[in-house]
């Protein structure tokens, strides 16, 4: 018998996965094998699993902030503050997303155990992503959160919308995968690794004679990772998928996707390919010019509020980008506070969406908003809370996110990107100013109120969201520390 | 404004705090009374910004006289310190009366005009303004300065898409689309200030405004840009013309209070942001850009009159009665004077005082008649003698009669910018004229004339609003008659300003009058003078005044 060396395991690092994933699948399991399951178990489940994930989370982070970050499995497995923060991100989205879709499946009339399976698995593949420190294991992550998306963003059987959506997501996102493998391949062939810390090491070591190849490979993994996180010009399936999906769904694709997509783009290129930012960082900055801009004045144009948030997404990734393209650890910490706050923004929003989306999930033109503040003021309040820390006004988290991406880019010299971005700021505003406008301004005369009751798991989300954007927005304190101890660091070359 | 921040021994309690939280407590209050008592929520509201206008009067007393220039009240917390970021409040000459006028205008607007409808919303935006407001005028640190600056918007936005009349919606989303459009370069402009400060001196980044101020050591051409990203948001809140489109929809389309506290304090973010803010920040920068300014101030002078003119609606009127009036306040400032910002600082408050009671006025009549188009009113002096006379009051110092609060201001204004570029002075009186022309004829056309249907049984003004007008009216009165409380709180600090800019401006002095030596700069008078005066030497009539012996 020959003895294999085995990578050392930290198991208690691995925990996030493990509960996610072999919690979707034993609910998979139960639910095959017991007929008629009710409905609070697989709700329940999904909602213990990912606080279960949370609760984990807490050692996590004082282990790792004492005994400092390192990289477990073959150093394939990245354990630091970003890991944990965006594992707690994810966990806490995915308890969201569940309290948000028991009362959507049972007012759709939709199956009501596989959107919670694909939910879990999609989130440990977020947390692998997030936490890979090999681009093959990145590339792992990606998938498995992809797929399960792909599948539920399909969910909503008798909307010919959301076929076309997830078709679209599909397609474009398996074309976005070989983009990304594509660009792995090359930045192999390169540097000789796919693990991040030898990347950056012989990057940071050895100046290449023709870096043609490395350049092509940054470029595809660009591609790839913008896909994921929507920046334009990948972002044409955002506003169908956006519309299409059933709203927990696009929910998570917005605040746990993005999160996952954005670890994953700091860590590939702030850490590993930061000696490159030269290269990398002006392209990256157009992105998040045209993400803002276009995100933004196309958003102005819609008449659907899902599309509008879908485009305003796409203006938040293009604030997020800004972040990145700093290339340093203040822009990388502002990205992170950036996630959390939106995290909250787009869940608590989202959770106001599916509430208004009402029997059939169509409900979401802005006339479907007029008068919404005589009939349901204190709906009408939270979404106006939301919607202006979307749109960044002080006091609000929104606010702060937005204040610490702009500190970054100025600091690192980038006036016109920054300058732009905030005019792109202020042209978003007048989106949800006509949000506003018909919540508040326009009457309908009737009193008539077809919005239902709003449950108990929708309440609950939509009042953490808008608590939490409240005290982010007078005590950004604690947010702006865990950001800064969050920035990714690689541990382990050669 | 000097480096040194005067002690303050004679403070109970943090003063300066308490005028920014008081407001945001009573409006949080407001918001957790019940819905349906609206004599309980008026009540916490009004005596919520009496509490505040109190603190703000008291303010006065307490101002060191000796210490004009400086700082006081100095209150100093942390907030973000990741950031560089303070939450330092203080108060000098320059700002004094903007808080005092801030103080004194929320109650009276918010006891002047019931909302009519969702009273809890209405009271509680219209304390969360003040407190925005407040946080404006005193905050010593760029970015408390800008959240303030920002967040006044919402409250705005609410109260004129809500409690406005019309055409409503667009108005308030108008409104808040130029501005937030105007200050999302100023957030950069403050960013960028910020990091080349704390790379040229070396050190964390601070956003503390006397720090970056003293030490001037951003070089002068990203201090133009930088000033010129600063002078965009100001330039839209004042508004200089040609941004100005927003403000004739958002004065006429807002409730009344609206209105009041729309032309009274909000208008002057803008100028005191440039004084503040652009004088004290980029002495070279806005010595450099001065003349663009003064043209852009003559513009509106004159612009803003002859449209006054045009106006059928007695509103409109008033709004765009207030674009000149900003016009003389801007080409006060930028004569970099010490007559000339004196007079705009002035102005500032006087504008406050008139303009207010000018829109509380008409919407007045508007309560009474449910009309403000000037052909439909007519002859309303016979049913309301008093409140015609109270207009007549308000209009006259609205014209800038000598004896009124207007006079005083606008002469100094002109003093300023006559020795500073001359013509320039000489097409801004001619602004004082077209003043004349635009609130008489209107006058005459709503007051005078034969009264028909409903405008000859019009009620007069009732007890509560006479109340309401006579702070108003005592002011205009007072600050015409007996300025010099006012301008000997003013003057120190507006010395140190233009000493401030002399420093920093190569080749630059203050220009002074260009009539020799028997005139003496205002400064240097000492404190028993009366500052109206200094060096009208020029044809100006200002025999009226009891105070004219001084030359």
């Amino acid at each position: 018998m020959l003895a294999v060396a085995t990578p050392e395991v930290l198991w208690w690092a691995l925990l996030p996965v493990l509960f996610l994933s072999i919690g979707g699948l034993l609910l998979l399991t139960v639910a095959s094998v017991v007929r008629r399951l009710p409905d609070a178990v697989p709700q329940a489940w999904t909602v213990v699993t990912g606080l279960a994930v949370l609760v984990a989370c807490v050692p996590m982070w004082h282990e790792v902030r004492d005994g400092g970050p390192r990289s477990t499995l073959a150093g394939s497995v990245a354990v630091d503050g970003s890991t944990v923060l965006v594992t707690a991100l994810l966990a806490a989205v995915v308890v969201a997303v569940a309290l948000l879709a028991r009362p959507y499946l049972s007012r759709e009339d939709l199956p009501g155990v596989e959107v919670y399976v694909l939910l879990m698995l999609s989130a440990s593949g977020g947390i692998v992503m997030a936490s890979a420190d090999d681009l093959i294991v990145l590339f792992l992550g990606l998938e498995i959160l992809s797929i399960a998306v792909y599948v539920m963003a399909a969910l909503h059987l008798r909307r010919i919308e959301s076929q076309e959506g997830a078709m679209k997501y599909f397609v474009l996102g398996a074309f976005a995968s070989a983009f990304l493998l594509y660009g792995m391949a090359l930045v192999y062939g390169a540097t000789g690794s796919t693990r991040l810390a030898l990347v950056a090491e012989h990057l940071s070591t050895t100046v290449l004679v023709s870096d043609g190849m490395l350049l092509a490979g940054i470029g595809l993994l660009l591609v790839g990772l913008s896909f994921k996180v929507a920046a334009v010009p990948f972002h044409a399936w955002t506003p169908d998928v956006y519309q299409g999906a059933p709203t927990p769904v696009v929910a998570w694709m917005a605040a746990g996707v993005k999160a996952a997509g954005f670890a994953a783009m700091v860590r590939v290129l702030v850490s590993a390919l930061g000696t490159h930012a030269s290269d990398w960082a002006p392209p990256v900055g157009a992105l998040a010019v045209a993400s803002v801009v276009v995100g933004a004045v196309v958003a102005v144009l819609q008449t659907d509020v899902r599309r509008m948030l879908a485009y305003s997404s796409i203006a938040h990734a293009g604030f997020l980008l800004l972040g990145v393209q700093a290339a340093d650890a203040d822009g990388t910490a502002a990205v992170y506070a950036y996630l959390v706050v939106y995290a909250l923004l787009a869940t608590g929003s989202f959770a106001v969406l599916t509430v208004m989306g009402g029997e059939g999930d169509a409900a979401h033109r802005i006339d479907d908003y007029r008068g919404l503040a005589r009939r349901r003021p204190v709906l009408a309040g939270a979404f106006t809370l939301l919607l202006l820390g979307q749109a960044g006004v002080p006091f609000t988290g929104g606010f702060v996110a937005k204040l610490g991406v702009l500190a970054a880019a100025v600091a690192d010299r980038g006036y016109w990107v920054a300058s732009v971005a905030m005019l792109g700021a202020a042209a978003a505003a007048f989106v949800y100013l006509r949000i506003l406008v018909a919540m508040y301004l326009e009457d309908t005369g009737d009193e008539t109120d077809d919005v239902g009751p709003v449950p108990l798991g929708a309440r609950v989300v939509i009042g953490v969201a808008c608590a939490g954007v409240l005290f982010v927005g007078f005590v950004p304190g604690p947010l702006l520390d865990l950001a800064r101890d969050a920035v990714p660091q690689l541990v382990g070359g050669s | 404004m000097a480096v040194v921040l005067a002690a303050s021994s004679t403070v109970p309690f943090a003063v300066l705090p308490a005028l920014v939280l008081v407001p945001a407590v009573g409006a949080a209050l407001v918001a957790c009374l019940p819905r349906r008592r609206p004599e309980l929520l008026r009540l916490v509201a009004v005596s919520t910004s009496v509490v505040v206008g109190g603190m703000a009067v008291w303010l006065l007393s307490g101002f060191d006289l000796d210490h004009g220039a400086d700082l006081q009240f100095v209150s100093s917390g942390t907030w973000m310190a990741d950031l560089g970021i303070s939450w330092t409040l203080g108060v000098d000459g320059i700002s004094l009366f903007l808080v005092v006028l801030t103080g004194v205008l929320f109650p009276i607007a918010l006891l002047a005009v019931d909302p009519g409808h969702d009273d809890r919303a209405y009271y509680g935006w219209l304390l969360l303004l003040e407190a925005g407001v407040m946080g404006v005028f005193l905050a010593l640190d760029l970015m408390v300065f800008f959240l303030c600056f920002e967040v006044v918007l919402v409250p705005m936005y609410f109260l004129i898409g809500r409690w406005g009349h019309g055409n409503r919606a667009y108005a308030a989303t108008k409104f808040f689309l130029y501005t937030m459009a105007g200050s999302a370069l100023l957030l950069v402009g403050i960013l960028a200030l910020a990091f080349l400060h704390a790379d040229a001196v070396g050190g964390r980044v601070t956003f503390d405004l006397v720090a970056i101020a003293e030490a001037q050591a951003v070089d002068a051409t990203a201090a133009r840009w930088i000033f010129a990203a600063f002078a965009l948001a100001f330039a839209v809140k004042v508004p200089i013309f040609p941004l100005h489109t927003w403000l004739p929809d958002a004065h006429t389309e807002a409730p009344t209070a609206g209105s009041v506290i729309l032309a009274g304090v909000l208008l002057k973010l803008g100028t005191y942001g440039f004084l503040r803010f652009g004088l004290y920040l980029f002495p070279e920068a806005s010595h450099h850009f001065a003349p663009v300014f003064l043209t852009l101030g003559v513009v509106g002078i004159v612009y803003g009159a002859v449209v006054a003119t045009m106006q059928r609606d007695l509103k409109r009127l008033v709004a765009y009665s207030s674009v000149a009036h900003l016009g003389f306040i801007v080409l006060g400032t930028f004569s970099l004077n010490t007559e000339g910002i004196e007079g705009g600082l002035l102005q500032m408050v006087n504008h406050g005082v008139s303009t207010g009671a000018l829109f509380l006025l008409v919407g007045m009549v508007y309560e009474r008649r449910h009309t403000r188009q000037i052909d439909e009113l007519g002859g309303l002096q016979k049913a309301a003698p008093v409140m015609a006379g109270v207009f007549t009051v308000v209009m006259l110092s609205s014209i800038g009669l000598p004896g009124l609060n207007g006079f005083v201001g606008e002469f100094l204004v002109l003093v300023g910018a006559f020795n500073a570029h001359r013509w320039f002075a000489v097409v801004a009186a001619g602004g004082v004229v077209l003043a004349a022309l635009y609130l008489l004829w209107a006058y005459q056309r709503v007051f005078h004339g034969p009264a028909q249907g409903d405008n000859a049984t019009m009620a007069d003004l009732r007890l509560r609003e006479g109340l309401v007008l006579a702070p108003l009216l005592a002011l205009i009165v007072f600050m015409g008659v007996y300025p010099k409380p006012v301008i000997e709180r003013m003057e120190p600090a507006v010395d140190a300003l233009v000493a401030h800019v002399e420093a920093h401006v190569d080749g630059f002095h203050e220009p002074t009058s260009q009539f020799g030596s028997e005139v003496e700069p205002l400064g240097d008078h000492g404190t028993g003078h009366d500052a109206g005066h200094g060096e009208s030497d020029d044809d100006h009539d200002d025999g009226h005044d009891e105070h004219g012996e001084d030359h």
